[in-house]
């Protein structure tokens, strides 16, 4: 009998902004605890928030981008817990009237097909702080400096079906946040947070399973395997007859499983209630009009425009739209060189095995757009031949000067020079009688080892097309 | 002088007939000398009001002029003041000093004002008497086994016994309204949203707002004048332009409409408060004003729909006092459980825990429509019930307090204490603006008038209630503690 894993994503992004949702307070990454935490933060009698207006930018842009509906009320709510990183004793959030309502984002299965999952709402709440457990014996350290960064809760409807349709989503949302630029979205840092609803049922059943809900997923990797995991674990379950506890669950990446969190850790009545401190946020089509207008292109449609404009195809224009900085890296190289096919192929894989290797985004290489220019440039005006410049290239990783001076400073230049070529010619013709003999036998593959020679003995310079043709001339 | 309005001693700080010094000094030693009868401050900075009166004279000499510069006032201690504790007469926050003052507080310093300390008040506000006080009920100057009324009463009971020339109170119910109606003072409660939350520590945060508790209309009229307008700290404060309001006091009552409510005046009500207000009326009918009968149908509803909505508010906003970053932390508490319920079970009286537990209820999965949803609906329609009220007239007058005060420990159920604001509450749901106005005596003690219009228009109430107090004496009696004390 075969199972169906049916699975809805909660993910919690942290806007860029450069303070918090309702404080002044900076919200950098990394700083000393509760450094950047003000009398507002820390809860202190009297204080009041002040609702940081470039977040509903930041909202609204996202549903724009996912083809919502942007609500033009939305309201504030408490939803009221204890919890020492939790200062107010609430967290405020959205309930019944989150910024952004309905719309859908499109995945490419691996087939081919395209896919639309449905988004159900995105709304805007504060995070809370940090507790800290490990560094003090018998108490815990609670860092605020979190406390109230902005989020948008992204809660998309049960429209996955596995852990793969899961991961492309998750993929796709975060190419869409930042092409936006509206977020780090850094799953390690805790910029892009994802929560999983899971169920599973009997393909062809229309009801839901019971569902448990997986916590703490912090990378795109344990999104696959947290639910991989737990699919398995209800499968089973039901398969020996038991019940599935609806119930939330922590993912253990260490242990690659799912535990029940501890009952404490949940609160049951949350008893949300308007924010009385906060007033709802009104917004008409001129304010979502002018938010529009400063969208930038998403990856859809650049997508569209590099097979269009550039005739890159299907394929590489995919690839090369799934992060903006790339997109745009590619871009500048394929207008400086004219030349979008070299272009898409050296940063597609030269440029991508190097940030695979050296675990860095694009703009943190030391190879900018410019200076692949130049040495595709070079390959194309004949000074460098196609496996010289692959040379260059690693040269380029760690020397900074440019793309010319390496070339001459290693004497890496195409050799040319008819002279030099045929005597290179000569010289190998001289060495390989045997080959040459059988070349003019008619094995006509044998060019290729001789070409091979030539390029061996003038250490890859010689130009390959004329050695190519002088030694067909020279032993016809 | 300590017993002049501030009107008279502004006067007399500007001719240079007292300094500011001698002033203050005049009020630390009356409060030495008698506040221990009446427990109307919780904190004297005696050497932080010598120095702000210093800082306020060398001003004058460097020629500064303006009508506040030197007056000693006192703050309710649920205004955060920097340096100083603010307590809201609370064991959770016995100890607790803000680093920061609320928006009420900078501005009256800004206008030159003396602090002289923090009077008592109701536990988080939340009281009829000032009974619920870790720091002892305030007694009333009019009679010391009576209350002063709640939860502004250390502000009316230190106005009405010259222990400063005005004070700064909050009103959630009717808490400063019906102190100065027991106190014999006069007391004004803003439109919400007029005078900023900010550093007002909050009871029920869409019904609080501060106001002044003073001698006379005119006097608070001064005090509104400094601490009205927006506050971009506080999101629900208007940016609605303010107004002098000591420039309307003296227009004439004619063609004023007065509006008498049919429902507050029912045989429920003492018929010597009826015959009280009633006189109130025609006093201000000779002064040029109509008399209309109206009906406010439901303003039966508002005491019910109030106590849904403001312990609804108050058991979030109380949440924060949870013993982790400041206020009262239990002793050794045996995990984080523990210290939660030991902090607050510790740190909190029996009426801040009674409504954060009706709150608590209030806002649950499964009665959250049948409480709170419907308490909404009803605040909709009490709003309504004023708004078509103030078709027809300009203000309404009741009274403010069906009772004069009454002895300390007499209300001991908590529903006949919650009657106390049946008319006052109605207006913090409008959240119009309303003021009491001493107008009469029952058995030696004061009773108020409670004047109400429409939002933003504290300007025409201050102005009717100037006009009858140019007209009446009730509210120049002093209580006798006054005069046995030098």
């Amino acid at each position: 009998m075969a199972w169906e894993t049916v699975i809805g994503l909660e993910v919690h992004v942290q806007l860029s902004t450069k303070s918090k949702l309702f404080s002044g307070s900076d919200i950098k990454f990394g700083a000393e605890p509760n450094t950047q935490a003000n009398i507002f933060d820390l809860a202190l009698p009297g204080t009041l928030p002040v609702f940081n207006e470039s977040v509903l930018k930041m909202a609204v842009k996202f549903g724009l981008a996912i083809n919502a509906k942007i609500n033009k009320k939305s309201v504030f709510d408490r939803k009221n817990y204890f919890y020492p990183d939790l200062p107010k004793g609430y967290q405020v959030s959205q309930l019944d009237h989150p910024t952004v309502g309905p719309g859908s984002l499109k995945i490419k299965l691996d087939n081919g097909a395209e896919k639309k999952i449905n988004i159900n709402r995105a709304h805007i709440e504060e995070d809370a702080g940090k507790s800290l457990h490990e560094d003090y014996q018998g108490m815990s350290g609670i860092d605020l400096n979190r406390a109230g960064t902005p989020l948008l809760e992204i809660v998309s409807e049960p429209d996955l079906r596995s852990a793969e349709e899961a991961v492309l989503f998750l993929k796709k949302l975060h190419s869409v946040i930042r092409y936006l630029d509206i977020s780090d979205a850094i799953m390690a840092e805790g910029s892009m947070r994802c929560d999983a609803n899971i169920s599973v049922r009997k393909v062809g059943e229309i009801e839901l399973g019971t569902r448990t809900e997986i916590k703490n997923i912090n990378s795109f990797r344990f999104v696959e395997r947290a639910i991989n995991h737990e699919a398995r674990r209800q499968i089973e379950l039901i398969e020996d007859g038991a019940d599935i506890a609806q119930e939330t669950r922590l993912y253990d990446s260490e242990l690659d499983e799912t535990r029940p969190m501890r009952s404490k850790e949940i609160a049951n009545d949350y008893r949300y209630f308007p924010e009385p401190d906060l007033l709802p946020i009104i917004i008409d089509d001129t304010y979502i009009d002018a938010v529009r207008d400063e969208l930038p292109e998403l990856p859809e449609e650049k997508k569209q425009r590099f097979i269009s404009q550039l005739k890159l195809n299907e394929y590489d224009a995919g690839v090369l739209v799934t992060n903006r900085e790339i997109a745009d890296f590619f871009e500048e190289i394929a207008i400086a060189t004219q030349d979008s096919k070299a272009a898409a192929n050296w940063v597609s894989q030269d440029m991508m095995a190097l940030l695979n290797k050296n675990n860095c985004t694009i703009l943190e290489t030391p190879i900018s757009a410019e200076r692949l220019s130049s040495l595709i440039m070079r390959i194309k005006d004949g000074t460098i031949s196609g496996k010289i410049a692959k040379r260059v290239f690693e040269f380029m990783v760690s020397d900074s000067s440019s793309v010319d001076s390496i070339i001459k400073e290693k004497g890496l230049e195409q050799v040319s020079d008819t002279n030099v070529i045929d005597q290179l010619v000569d010289d190998v013709i001289a060495k390989n009688q045997s080959q040459v003999e059988q070349y003019r036998a008619g094995k006509e593959q044998v060019i290729g080892f001789l070409v091979g020679q030539c390029m061996q003995q003038s250490k890859g310079k010689a130009n390959p097309s004329q050695v190519n043709a002088l030694l067909r001339e020279k032993m016809r | 002088m300590i017993e002049k309005t501030v009107s008279e001693l502004a006067r007399a700080l500007s001719t240079g007939s007292v300094s500011s010094v001698e002033l203050t000094q005049a009020f630390i030693d009356r409060i030495t000398s008698i506040d221990t009868q009446l427990n109307s401050y919780i904190t004297v900075d005696e050497e932080a009001a010598l120095r702000q009166a210093r800082q306020a004279d060398d001003a004058r000499s460097r020629g500064t002029d303006t009508l506040l510069l030197g007056i000693p006032i006192a703050h309710k201690d649920l205004f955060c003041t920097q340096g100083t504790k603010t307590t809201c007469g609370s064991k959770m926050l016995k100890d607790f000093v803000s680093p920061y003052d609320a928006t009420v507080v900078a501005r009256l310093k800004d206008s030159g004002a003396v602090t002289l300390g923090k009077t008592n008040c109701d536990e988080f506000a939340m009281g009829s008497s000032n009974e619920n006080s870790f720091f002892g009920p305030t007694r009333n100057p009019w009679g010391q086994n009576r209350v002063p009324g709640g939860s502004s009463g250390g502000s009316a009971s230190a106005v009405a016994a010259d222990l400063c020339a005005m004070a700064t109170g909050t009103d959630t119910g009717g808490s400063i309204r019906q102190p100065a109606s027991f106190c014999g003072v006069t007391g004004l409660k803003p439109t919400y949203g007029r005078v900023s939350r900010w550093g007002m520590i909050a009871y029920a945060s869409s019904l609080d707002v501060g106001g002044p508790l003073a001698k006379t209309a005119h006097d608070a009229a001064i005090m509104l004048n400094a601490i009205a307008g927006h506050d971009s700290k506080d999101s629900t404060s208007v940016s609605i332009s303010t107004e002098d309001y000591t420039q309307s006091l003296d227009a004439p009552l004619t063609n004023l409409r007065i509006g008498l409510p049919r429902q507050y005046f029912s045989k429920d009500l003492d018929p010597r408060v009826a015959t009280i207000i009633q006189e109130t009326a025609r006093d201000l009918e000779k002064l040029g004003a109509t008399l209309v009968d109206i009906d406010l149908q439901k303003s039966t509803l508002s005491l019910p729909a109030y106590y849904v909505i403001a312990p609804a508010e108050a058991s979030t906003n109380l949440s924060r006092y949870d013993g982790v970053r400041y206020g009262y932390r239990c002793d050794d508490p045996l995990d984080l459980e523990d210290m939660y319920t030991r902090s607050r079970t510790e740190g909190f009286g029996n009426e801040v825990k009674r409504r954060i537990m009706i709150g608590t209820y209030a806002l649950s999965a499964g009665y959250y429509d049948a409480y709170y949803k419907k308490a909404q609906k009803i605040r909709r329609l009490v709003k309504q019930d004023f708004d078509n009220a103030f078709q027809n007239v300009d203000v309404i007058l009741s009274p403010t307090s069906p009772f004069t005060a009454f002895e300390l420990g007499a209300k001991k159920d908590p529903v006949s204490m919650y009657l106390e604001d049946v008319y006052t509450l109605g207006v913090n749901l409008a959240g119009i603006p309303g003021i009491s106005v001493p107008a009469g005596f029952i058995d030696g003690l004061p009773i108020g008038a409670q004047l109400i219009a429409p939002d933003f228009k504290e300007g025409l109430l201050l102005n009717i209630a100037h006009q009858y107090q140019q007209n009446s004496d009730w509210h120049k009696q002093k209580p006798s503690i006054s005069k046995g004390v030098k």
